[in-house]
């Protein structure tokens, strides 16, 4: 598969070893009923102070490759036959598990998607903060606690002082997704990753959730992985995008450039999907067909029965990440079509 | 948690009339305790009316329960058939009793948490499968029977324990004894343990504290462990009372003067001072186990608050 240069992407990153790369990175699971591959070939690379969109539908292998990430994949059944994760230009998989413990919370951390189920219940917040900087930095317990309502500040969640005993169930949806955010900020990492940060939450509190994520993300200078299947979210934070569907990168490209020319038919799919007040009153694009088994992926592009504009080759063929512009990326084989239409 | 504490304490009031009347009625029905302390010889018709009138035999068994419980009241549980007072051998039982019952609890929590957490931890492995298939063979074969076997092979034939545990023996002398009591609770706790760990393992927050880096002893221990114990720690706690009940068998197998040698001689002697007395003692720590369960309960689940 070809390695596009995504650099270009990034404004004002300098470094020339990206913070996070993944190379052709594949994953497995195994389960009873045959082979599932999750991820099948992923490249992407994630600079400090960038944020990387990472987008699809359920099933596309957005979250499993975070998973990987950050060594939390559960293997077995998961496996990961193939590929790399650089982190500061070192491979994790080729890391014992205590030296990739010593990076998981303290240089990458992750942000879930349900807070109330990601939090320990019989816990309370403070305890759950605290125990970042007792077991990363050997804090005392009062210590830790100072820093658990400071960190309650930061994330600004009010009367940090008399709420840091509770336990989650007595904060709402966004303060516990505060918390959760809280947590993963505690010892300034480089890099984070938000898997569906703001899926739980209410539209009116998903806006401020986000708001507060990409400040303190500029304020630190951190790399952000942002997963999500919400192309709304993503226009007013990400740097740049990659599509992922059935365990692929189908497009990437920098944020603006790939809502007013996509050149992928999925991204085109995915974007006509979104409701808009200009089309009040028509009816609203669906692409047809369901995500493909990951049992049983279709041979060629993995999208070609969902496919508009698919032809012969798209049955036969896997398309290889062609570039498409500068820091712009399509796997399909008519992406020159579907960027002209 | 005040008020709550107190409508428990008042919802016990009817159990435990309830379940003392019934003991009442079923030594009532046990047969006539005048008759057995005659045993085969006849008793003198005036002297057995005498002795009836003496032990209030001769009204109606609602009264005679109302007499019995106001006696209790007093602290006066009544004679026993050797003419001790009642009150006297529960002084002598109820420390051996609380003693063995202390000792198969401790076996039953270790063990049988240890078991539960290692098979929970290795699902679907040979540890897992063994621990299963242990805990079912403990479970389905009875009490008196692995009683007498480890008696006859730990204490006779190999002599790794005394076979008998005599009055004011060291703790040491209980182990067997407390294993064959704790045994079946002990599967219990094991398949309990194993069930709750094995669905706290595949828990959202369990994945959040790997991915915090914490070590995977905290991750258990803290995090895996604090949440799967709940519901064997309410278990443990209404085991209590069984474990003491239970050890009617175990203490006849190991000849120990406790609670369940006196039940067993009050039966047996069909004396109803001493039944119903220990089986109201019984009752009472049953009940007050279970309440501090239900206020253990609050204090391991933040989520639960009793008002």
């Amino acid at each position: 598969m070809t390695v596009i240069d995504e650099t270009a992407a990034a404004p004002g990153a300098a470094q020339t070893t990206p913070l996070l790369e993944v190379r052709d990175l594949h994953v497995e699971f195994h389960t009873r009923d045959g082979v599932a591959k999750a991820v099948n070939g992923v490249n992407y690379s994630v600079n400090a102070g960038e944020t990387l969109a990472v987008l699809g539908e359920s099933g596309s292998g957005k979250s499993v490759t975070a998973q990987a990430i950050m060594g939390i994949l559960d293997m077995p059944p998961g496996r990961i036959p193939k590929g790399e994760i650089l982190f500061q230009g070192q491979d994790m998989l080729a890391m014992s598990g205590e030296q990739r413990r010593r990076i998981r919370g303290r240089k990458i951390a992750m942000i879930f998607q349900d807070a109330l189920s990601s939090l320990n219940p019989v816990l309370s917040v403070g305890y759950q903060l605290g125990e970042m900087f007792r077991v990363h930095q050997g804090l005392s317990r009062k210590a830790a606690k100072a820093k658990a309502i400071e960190l309650m500040d930061r994330v600004r969640i009010p009367a940090a002082a008399e709420r840091v005993n509770d336990y989650p169930h007595q904060f709402s949806g966004g303060m516990r997704q505060r918390i959760m955010i809280a947590m993963a900020l505690a010892l300034e990492p480089e890099l984070i990753i938000a898997d569906e940060p703001t899926t739980a939450l209410d539209v009116t509190v998903q806006a401020q959730v986000m708001d507060l994520l990409a400040e303190l993300q500029r304020e630190y200078n951190m790399g952000l992985i942002l997963i999500t299947h919400d192309l709304g979210v993503v226009a007013d934070v990400a740097d740049k995008i990659a599509v992922m569907y059935a365990g692929r990168i189908v497009e990437t490209a920098p944020v603006h450039e790939i809502y007013s020319a996509p050149a992928h038919p999925y991204t085109k799919g995915l974007l006509q999907s979104i409701p808009r007040l200009d089309r009040k009153g028509q009816e609203l694009y669906a692409i047809k067909g369901l995500p493909p088994n990951l049992l049983h992926v279709p041979s060629g592009c993995a999208f070609n029965p969902r496919c508009p504009m698919a032809q012969d080759i798209c049955r036969t063929e896997v398309p290889v990440l062609h570039p498409a512009g500068p820091g712009r990326g399509s796997a399909c084989h008519f992406w020159k079509e579907t960027l002209g239409e | 948690m005040g008020r709550y504490v107190i409508r428990r304490l008042l919802q016990m009031v009817p159990v435990f009339i309830g379940t003392t009347f019934l003991i009442f009625v079923m030594v009532y029905a046990l047969g006539d305790p005048v008759a057995a302390m005659f045993g085969d010889r006849a008793p003198d018709p005036a002297t057995a009316a005498q002795i009836r009138h003496d032990l209030y035999l001769d009204h109606p068994l609602p009264v005679q329960y109302l007499h019995y419980m106001g006696q209790i009241f007093t602290g006066n549980f009544g004679k026993a058939a050797t003419g001790q007072p009642v009150t006297e051998l529960m002084g002598q039982a109820f420390p051996v009793t609380l003693r063995l019952t202390l000792v198969a609890f401790a076996i039953e929590a270790v063990v049988g948490i240890g078991l539960g957490l290692l098979a929970g931890l290795r699902r679907g492995r040979f540890a897992d499968s063994s621990v299963l298939a242990f805990t079912l063979l403990v479970v389905a074969i009875p009490t008196f029977v692995t009683g007498y076997l480890l008696q006859y092979f730990v204490g006779l034939k190999w002599g790794l324990a005394n076979p008998a545990v005599g009055d004011g023996a060291p703790l040491g002398d209980l182990i067997l004894p407390g294993i064959v009591l704790a045994g079946v609770s002990l599967a219990y706790v094991a398949r309990l343990t194993r069930t709750s760990v094995a669905e706290n393992s595949r828990a959202d927050y369990l994945r959040t504290a790997v991915a915090k880096g914490l070590p995977r002893r905290r991750v258990v221990t803290v995090h895996l462990l604090r949440n799967s114990l709940i519901p064997v720690v309410t278990f443990l706690g209404t085991d209590i009372g069984g474990l003491m009940a239970g050890a009617v068998v175990t203490e006849r197998i190991f000849n120990i003067h406790g609670v369940g040698y006196q039940l067993y001689q009050g039966i047996l002697r069909q004396n109803p001072p001493t039944v119903v007395g220990f089986v109201t003692i019984l009752v009472l720590i049953f009940l007050a186990a279970n309440l501090l369960v239900d206020l253990l309960y609050a204090v391991l689940d933040p989520r639960i608050r009793y008002a």
